[in-house]
């Protein structure tokens, strides 16, 4: 077994909103094993980037995390004061975000921003952290650094400007590197480039990632295990060979059966039907009840709970266990 | 220009982001205002004119503003008195220049302190939120309630006459229109992304206003100081006239307008000429002002 960096234990972040109580995170437990990269895949709303936020304690009013440890090193984030929060954040954790257009100011240079990071958490003179962000900008694969450090945002192609958020995110060594959606808003190469390169720098420098995303692909060719989730649950966890290979969620099967292959091309594209039902107002049963192909009438009025299928891959679903009683 | 040494095909790209909508540099906006509208630089010019001559009002007359010539009361203009005289004999163009200095001083002075207070009230309203947010707008809501004169009048009177009380009068009744517009420009900059990037990062909230949110606010800044300015002259100049502002013997526009209305038949230039004076600058301000407006504003990008 694996150290753990990072154990999510039963993490349950609400909004309170007005019209109610909206569980975007809701029994979350997931473990960041050290140096390895952990994946969080779902649709839009499923409560992936909620989780993140949790982490970093970045949930903005009415949500908040209600219950559940955040463990980072057995040390429980949730109870931390505003102060060692900070610390954490940044130096211990950092976080890339979906947009790299829109995550650095555009009134400041891009050196300048990242040089900042840097004087917050570590006593160090201005010239020495910028030969560090120099450094760091040639670690992350920026082109003549030097000439970079004076960019502002606006003068950077968007994967320039990914690159310097990692860059940003690098700078202060932390153990765990968040990463929401990092290539999004990118294009497949330049996809592609920022993958890799974010892989690299997990393997050499020994850091953890916990990598967040709705595409497929990028989680089976980034990540050593994989959690799903939906409707703010996890409904299915494994590591990566496991979970692609025989996936057994109803949910994790439709998600790779909508994946077009192009040397098999079928008249219709797969999807799963019907949409994320509204997390005010969730059905009794299972979330997926609705949407699933092999729902059953338990489904519709019990919860499932995890079930575990040994070696660490579990599901959130009664078929296994129906299966077992219909063999005995 | 640093901008140049990195991109290649300077032209082409400008127009790129040009048309993609992107942000260039305050002195490229600041160029394109200069090569689009001639008005503004202009203006520009005629307000740096009238601040020069504010400075060395002392040195380009011969007279004094008080200097009274009974023997010469209410003389046409000549080459002697370029503006003419008033009812006691005093040199019109003299205690123009000297008004000078008190209608921009009245115009700029009180503006920069409304807009500390309205930048620091606003950024607070609207990065902290929920209550502090509710007063502080309650604040402004009764501020801007009043009639501005009514209630400058109010503190005129409360504080008394002179200058000082004129600069506090006036930066009491215009910070709520400054407020409000911080608390907005706060209220979006503390929902971007990279403001959530700086506090995941562990900076810590005072750091984030001052580093990302106040440089983000400063186009709309200047181009609320071109607008409060002329409000400003022209309330001191109502003040002025209607007595409770700047008091005989020092000068100022609207005292002077106010000292030659019983004369407009006899002497018209005594009223004339500072009106020319303060219309001309409150139409500079403006001008001015709404040519940074067009290239600082986003929203007035595209149109």
């Amino acid at each position: 077994m694996d150290e753990m960096l990072l154990e999510i234990k039963h993490l349950k972040s609400y909004f309170y909103t007005r019209k109610g109580v909206a569980p975007a995170v809701d029994d979350v437990s997931l473990q960041v094993p050290k140096g390895k990269i952990v994946g969080i895949v779902g649709e839009s709303g499923c409560g992936k980037s909620m989780t993140a936020k949790s982490v970093m304690d970045l949930l903005k009013y009415p949500g908040r995390v209600a219950d559940g440890e955040i463990l980072l090193e057995g040390r429980d984030l949730t109870k931390l004061s505003a102060k060692e929060k900070r610390k954490v954040r940044g130096e211990d954790i950092s976080m890339i975000f979906q947009e790299p257009m829109t995550s650095l100011n555009p009134v400041i240079k891009v050196g300048k921003q990242v040089r900042e990071a840097i004087l917050i958490h570590q006593k160090m003179d201005k010239a020495e952290a910028k030969k560090r962000v120099i450094e760091v900008f040639r670690q992350v694969g920026i082109s003549e650094p030097e000439k970079r450090y004076e960019c502002y945002p606006h003068e950077l192609s968007g994967g320039l400007r990914q690159r310097v958020m990692i860059a940003m995110a690098m700078v202060c060594r932390p153990k765990l590197m968040i990463a929401d959606e990092p290539t999004t808003a990118l294009d497949v190469t330049i996809e592609a480039q920022i993958l890799k390169l974010m892989k690299n720098l997990c393997d050499t420098t020994g850091m953890s990632c916990l990598l967040i995303s709705h595409n497929l692909g990028v989680i089976a060719q980034m990540c050593d295990y994989v959690y799903v989730m939906y409707a703010g649950k996890i409904v299915e966890q494994g590591d990566v060979f496991t979970l692609f290979d025989h996936p057994q969620h109803p949910y994790t099967k439709g998600l790779l059966a909508s994946i077009i292959h192009l040397d098999e091309l079928p008249d219709r594209l797969s999807t799963i039907p019907g949409v994320v039902p509204n997390l005010m107002h969730l059905p009794e049963g299972c979330a997926f009840c609705g949407r699933c192909s092999e729902a059953m009438e338990c489904c519709k009025t019990k919860k499932p709970e995890l079930h575990d299928l040994g070696d660490g891959h579990a599901i959130r679903c009664f078929l296994p266990a129906e299966r077992e009683a219909a063999h005995e | 220009m640093k901008k140049r040494e990195h991109l290649e095909n300077t032209a082409e790209q400008e127009a790129l982001a040009a048309q993609l909508g992107e942000s260039d540099t305050f002195i490229d906006k600041m160029k394109r205002m200069a090569a689009d509208n001639k008005l503004a630089v202009f203006s520009a010019f005629v307000i740096l004119i009238f601040l020069l001559l504010a400075i060395f009002a002392p040195l380009l007359t011969p007279y004094s503003f008080d200097e009274q010539d009974l023997l010469s009361r209410l003389a046409a203009p000549s080459s002697k008195h370029l503006f003419g005289t008033d009812e006691l004999g005093r040199d019109v163009l003299t205690r123009l220049l000297y008004g000078a200095r008190v209608s921009l001083a009245v115009g700029i002075i009180p503006t920069i302190a409304s807009m500390v207070i309205g930048v620091l009230l606003g950024m607070i309203s609207g990065y902290v939120g929920g209550i502090v947010d509710s007063v502080i707008m309650r604040l402004a809501d009764v501020v801007l309630s009043f009639p501005s004169l009514l209630l400058a009048m109010v503190i005129m009177y409360t504080l008394g006459d002179g200058i000082t009380s004129i600069f506090i009068a006036l930066a009491i009744t215009s910070w709520a229109g400054v407020a409000r517009v911080i608390r907005s420009e706060t209220l979006t900059l503390r929902e971007a992304e990279y403001v959530e990037a700086a506090r995941s990062m562990g900076v810590k909230d005072f750091t984030i206003i001052l580093r990302h949110v106040f440089p983000n606010c400063i186009p709309s800044l200047i181009v609320l100081f071109t607008l409060d300015v002329p409000s400003a002259i022209l309330s001191e100049s109502a003040l002025s006239f209607l007595g409770i502002g700047v008091q005989l013997p020092n000068s100022s526009w609207g005292l002077m307008v106010n000292m030659g209305r019983t004369y407009l038949y006899n002497a018209p230039w005594l009223s004339l000429v500072p009106s020319a004076a303060i219309m001309l600058v409150v139409l500079a301000f403006n001008f001015l002002g709404d040519g940074l407006r067009d290239v600082l504003d986003p929203h007035l990008k595209n149109s």
